[in-house]
């Protein structure tokens, strides 16, 4: 299929383009919002979608997500066991639903994967304050399918990672020299449609509860 | 009087249609509401419009660059580019991947390009399954029908017809019309084809030439299933939707679901760079671009008409169209409709089967004053209909001047010369304010809905004069 590349590039040089001028491009917008300002509009943001937002502490978060498996009736919590989080969660595994480890490609688990797993909790790169959004980026251990298949997604959110905007976002992390990801993701609240009767309804493919817990 | 073409039969029809258009207007007042509510913050607006339309009039202005930059990227990234002239091109590419993977069936995530390549039925042919599973077009193409909204596909059916729909399609479901469970039904349809389709096919809303990098932008999550648990990802786009850098994605990202929906952000926003890494656990082993041309480098060529070209599909044009919101989006007969599918449609096809979409404007100006990259939608309405009618050879736009009628172009040229010889002017307005009860009340097309209007009893420069104005 060369000939159509070649051809689609030439039909779109064949014509001389004067330089133009693009006014306003390079607007990086952001806001100077407090920390505690940036946190509110998070969380009520994600709360007008329907997520759950919970504030919680270095020192508390593990006892209330051990509370909030339960109020669930979680039969089991899909995590890694290598991330700081992961280990903390490990270590009291007594207390949880039964813990499993995505440690195999997805083609070896999968009917487990779609049929078995109630949950899953993942770490977060961070928050945007604007839109109500969590950032992604899914890895080796915590892989792309956690925060989509399972009916229930956790997310760990450290507050001092909250942005104003997306676009603050990208420069402060400065995704472009560190290169992009296989995926990267926003995620802004449980899957929603309103594709039938432009009625609001939640849980179309990917998760049907989203639970933040910002720390 | 000549035969009424097809797309006039279709109008009459939708506008008989009391109830759909009822849901129409219904569903378009709360979607420019939603609008309204999202840009409290006028001088935020029209900042967030320039910067969106130089965003995508400075991708256009490098485009070759751009899609050469995008292609040696992603290629970089371990994705294969593949480019189309034509839409059967990009079907035939599509059917090579399947192939190689002996591949019976592909789940879609929403995707107007696909559309536009008339995907489904070409795959049919070749007794492959290609199944929708973006809820509204799950729902349409089980009822055998096309989108007739860009963001909303089934907007024209209400609840009660899809339950309807759902109960004769899958008997073995319980009937219902509560949306809840009429989305969890389709839910657990789909996650058994998500589950076991060999290949998924996604639209892309944004590719970054500096990373290799498609976005899309979504609600449900079936862009991310199709594009993220098949082994095989193909990506379908037209050879527009670049852009130059990733800054250049936040204000488009922000401008988008505003514009279309009226929402503040998507659920989902899914960048994609590349198909599963050594150690990665999971996504698609291949991943597969195919670049659609499909007319778009005509348009380029034009300096006028480029500016088609920058337009990011949020339906807003749509919403506001007061024609679209009485015929609906079936009328207009073709993939795009609204003011979007006006301009881009006789540009695509050509002017011979869509150019008398142009005339079906009351060129009110609603859709270029909310198209969130200025496209200047009126004015390339005009231009089309001019080209449909000019002999100059000045336009390369597809069946320029296999519009133009004699009748017509006579009358015009009479006209033109009446008015520019002041005597025979004021005669003929004399004459026609003196003799004004012998004019017909039948006036073909125009009166059948109409009362004919009524000429004054004086003309407009007797009537001047009168007031003392004497100076024409
Ligand atoms: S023409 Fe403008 S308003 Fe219409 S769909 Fe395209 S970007 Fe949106």
């Amino acid at each position: 299929m060369n000939k159509a590349r070649d051809n689609i590039l030439q039909r779109l040089r064949a014509q001389e383009r004067p330089p133009g001028s693009f006014p306003g491009r390079d607007f990086l917008s952001r806001h100077d919002w407090p920390a505690a300002e940036c946190l509110q509009r998070f969380t009520e943001r994600l709360q007008a979608v329907r997520a759950e937002v919970h504030h919680s502490s270095p020192e508390g978060w593990l006892e209330l997500l051990v509370q909030l498996c339960r109020d669930k009736n979680l039969n089991n919590l899909l995590l890694s066991p290598q991330t700081r989080w992961g280990q903390a969660i490990y270590a009291q595994a007594g207390r949880f639903p039964k813990l499993q480890a995505y440690e195999h490609p997805i083609e070896d688990w999968k009917p487990a994967m779609f049929h078995g797993i109630d949950a899953s909790l993942t770490g977060t790169l961070g928050g945007i304050a604007e839109t109500g959004s969590l950032i992604l980026w899914p890895d080796a251990e915590e892989p792309r399918q956690m925060s989509l298949v399972p009916p229930v997604h956790f997310a760990l959110l450290e507050a001092g990672r909250i942005y104003s905007t997306f676009a603050e976002a990208i420069a402060r992390q400065d995704w472009v020299t560190k290169g992009m990801p296989t995926n990267a993701l926003l995620i802004s609240g449980p899957s929603k449609s309103a594709d039938i009767a432009q009625v609001l309804a939640y849980g179309v493919h990917g998760p049907k509860e989203l639970v933040v817990l910002v720390v | 009087m000549a035969m009424p073409t097809e797309f006039r039969i279709r109008v009459e029809d939708a506008l008989k249609k009391d109830e759909v258009r009822t849901h129409f207007r219904k569903a378009m007042d709360t979607l420019m509401t939603n609008r309204r509510n999202q840009f409290p913050d006028e001088a935020e607006l029209q900042r967030l419009r320039t910067q969106a339309q130089s965003i995508r009039a400075n991708a256009l202005s490098k485009l070759p660059e751009l899609l050469e930059q995008l292609e040696s990227n992603l290629v970089r990234n371990g994705v294969q580019v593949h480019w189309a002239e034509t839409t059967d091109e990009a079907n035939r590419i599509v059917l090579n991947i399947l192939q190689q993977h002996n591949a019976r069936s592909i789940i879609k995530g929403k995707s107007m390009v696909s559309e536009e390549m008339g995907l489904n039925h070409f795959l049919e042919q070749q007794g492959i399954e290609a199944l929708e599973s973006d809820l509204g077009e799950f729902i349409i193409q089980l009822d055998g029908e096309t989108p007739s909204h860009i963001i909303m596909p089934a907007i024209h059916k209400n609840k009660e017809e899809i339950a309807r729909l759902f109960n004769a399609r899958f008997p073995h479901i319980p009937y219902t019309d509560d949306v809840d469970e009429l989305t969890r039904n389709a839910r657990a349809i789909l996650r058994d084809k998500f589950y076991s389709a060999p290949v998924g096919l996604s639209g892309v809303n944004f590719a970054v030439a500096e990373t290799g990098t498609l976005c899309l932008v979504e609600n449900e999550g079936n862009g991310r299933m199709a594009t993220t648990v098949p082994p095989v990802h193909i990506a379908v786009t037209g050879i527009e939707k670049v852009v130059e850098k990733l800054a250049d994605i936040p204000p488009l990202f922000s401008i988008l679901p505003r514009s279309a929906t009226g929402q503040p952000v998507t659920t989902y926003f899914n960048m994609i760079s590349g198909p599963r890494k050594p150690g990665e656990k999971d996504g698609p082993t291949e991943v597969h671009l195919v670049l659609l041309d499909n007319g778009r480098s005509t348009i380029y060529s034009d300096p006028e008409l480029l500016a088609t070209l920058r337009c990011i599909r949020c339906g807003a044009c749509i919403n506001h169209c007061p024609v679209y919101v009485r015929i609906g989006g079936h009328a207009y007969g073709t993939v795009y409709p609204g003011p979007i599918g006006t301009i881009l449609e006789p540009q695509k096809e050509g002017l011979r089967v869509h150019g008398e979409l142009v005339q079906a404007s009351s060129l009110c100006g609603a859709c270029g004053e909310v198209c969130p990259v200025r496209i200047p939608i009126p004015d390339i309405i005009n231009r089309l209909r001019h080209d449909g009618v000019r002999q100059d050879g000045g336009s390369r736009t597809r069946d320029a001047g296999t519009r133009r009628k004699r009748l017509e172009a006579v009358t015009w040229r009479g006209w033109s010369w009446a008015a520019s010889h002041p005597s025979l002017y004021h005669l003929g307005s004399r004459a026609a304010t003196r003799l004004r009860k012998l004019m017909p009340q039948r006036l073909g097309a125009w009166t059948r809905v109409r009362t004919a209007p009524a000429l004054a009893a004086q003309t407009l420069h007797e009537r001047l004069k009168a007031l003392g104005v004497d100076h024409e």
